[in-house]
């Protein structure tokens, strides 16, 4: 059943991207990424894609360590599980600390939904927030299904502490919450790149 | 020009897949594994994958920087570059779904009614960046506002040309 509404989320995201690339296409300008996305806190301006290197590897480093939650979880190992599922929300929480950062820098540059104060990469000033208006839907969309994600994996980690899972007989919960974990990575990398790189 | 690209990159996927080949089928030769042997493997394989998306998103930054500071123009690098990045990211995809998420173990069936409903992405995407891309033409050539809108402004005095503009975040 997991797979299904991850289907279904896919088509969700996929609709978003899908405008946000045709919207793109009928338009004359679009901001340059380099340009609009290019501070760090605490080293200043002038270094295009640094950050969001790095919330996409706390975001891959986090979805590796669910994989070994799983895993310990299908070898019964309680203590490694709890190991890692923490490891996972700590990767979540901070990801979701770069991702909130990003935007408040952003909206003291004066982006937000409705406002896009940056110009075209062709120089020419921008006449549409389109550019803002789809940056914040779709990584707000996604920041969301971390969030949500994080809350899942601390359910998880709650229940393993109380040992429901070892009643149960199997750990099959943690699997489904890693689907989910994994699907929220897999959207990263397809956000990440239409946003960022293309 | 889409088919011109997929012959761009035909030898790409060769390579990719050879590539899968070399480093995984390492793991599947022997097929009588001890249970301690198996996780041992496992793991090893978490690690590879680990590995490989991590170079894979080392090169994309590597292509996206690139092209910031080596091909600041729109033509045929930046777009060759833009499309090496989206194989790398849906190379990426791959290794994500197959490997930390297992759907190669589910049955068959399940595969199917996942995949195949999924496969429609190809159609939506040509079709919508297409009608995107029409709707553009269409307006650039008949709505003489949009037109205006979009190009650089004549009639602005404080209008300086696209080449002299200063952007904000490049490197002196």
């Amino acid at each position: 059943m997991m797979w299904y509404f991850l289907m279904s989320d896919a088509f969700t995201f996929g609709a978003f991207l899908i405008s946000y690339g045709s919207i793109r296409f009928a338009s004359n300008g679009w901001p340059d990424a380099n340009v609009v996305f290019q501070s760090f806190p605490g080293l200043g301006n002038g270094l295009p894609l640094m950050f969001v290197s790095l919330m996409t590897f706390i975001l891959i480093i986090s979805s590796v360590t669910m994989v070994l939650a799983v895993k310990a979880g299908h070898e019964r190992k309680k203590q490694d599980v709890v190991k890692y599922l923490v490891m996972t929300i700590v990767g979540g929480i901070a990801f979701l600390s770069c991702q909130a950062w990003e935007w408040t820098h952003l909206h003291h540059e004066g982006a937000w939904w409705g406002s896009n104060p940056f110009p075209n990469a062709d120089g020419s000033l921008s006449t549409s927030s389109n550019f803002t208006n789809f940056f914040f839907t779709i990584t707000g969309f996604h920041g969301f299904h971390v969030f949500s994600g994080v809350v899942i994996n601390i359910i998880m980690l709650i229940m393993t502490l109380t040992n429901t899972f070892e009643r149960k007989g199997h750990y099959l919960m943690i699997e489904k919450a890693g689907l989910y974990w994994h699907f929220v990575d897999l959207v990263w990398v397809f956000v990440f790149t239409c946003f960022y790189l293309l | 020009m889409l088919t011109l690209f997929g012959y761009l990159f035909l030898p790409v996927f060769t390579f990719f897949k050879k590539f899968n080949q070399l480093i995984f089928n390492s793991l599947y030769m022997d097929q009588t594994l001890s249970p301690a042997k198996e996780q041992f493997e496992e793991k090893n394989e978490v690690m590879k994958v680990t590995i490989i998306l991590s170079v894979l998103t080392i090169i994309e930054l590597a292509l996206g920087f690139l092209m910031f500071k080596s091909f600041p123009e729109a033509g045929f690098a930046r777009n060759f570059i833009k499309g090496t990045i989206i194989i790398l990211m849906l190379a990426k995809a791959y290794y994500i779904v197959a490997y930390f998420m297992h759907l190669g173990h589910e049955l068959k069936n399940l595969i199917m009614t996942i995949v195949v409903p999924l496969a429609l992405f190809v159609w939506f995407i040509i079709a919508f960046l297409y009608d995107g891309h029409s709707f553009n033409v269409n307006r650039n050539t008949y709505d003489r506002y949009k037109q205006q809108r979009g190009m650089p402004n004549q009639m602005d005095p404080n209008h300086v040309e696209p080449e002299k503009v200063k952007k904000p975040g490049t490197l002196e």
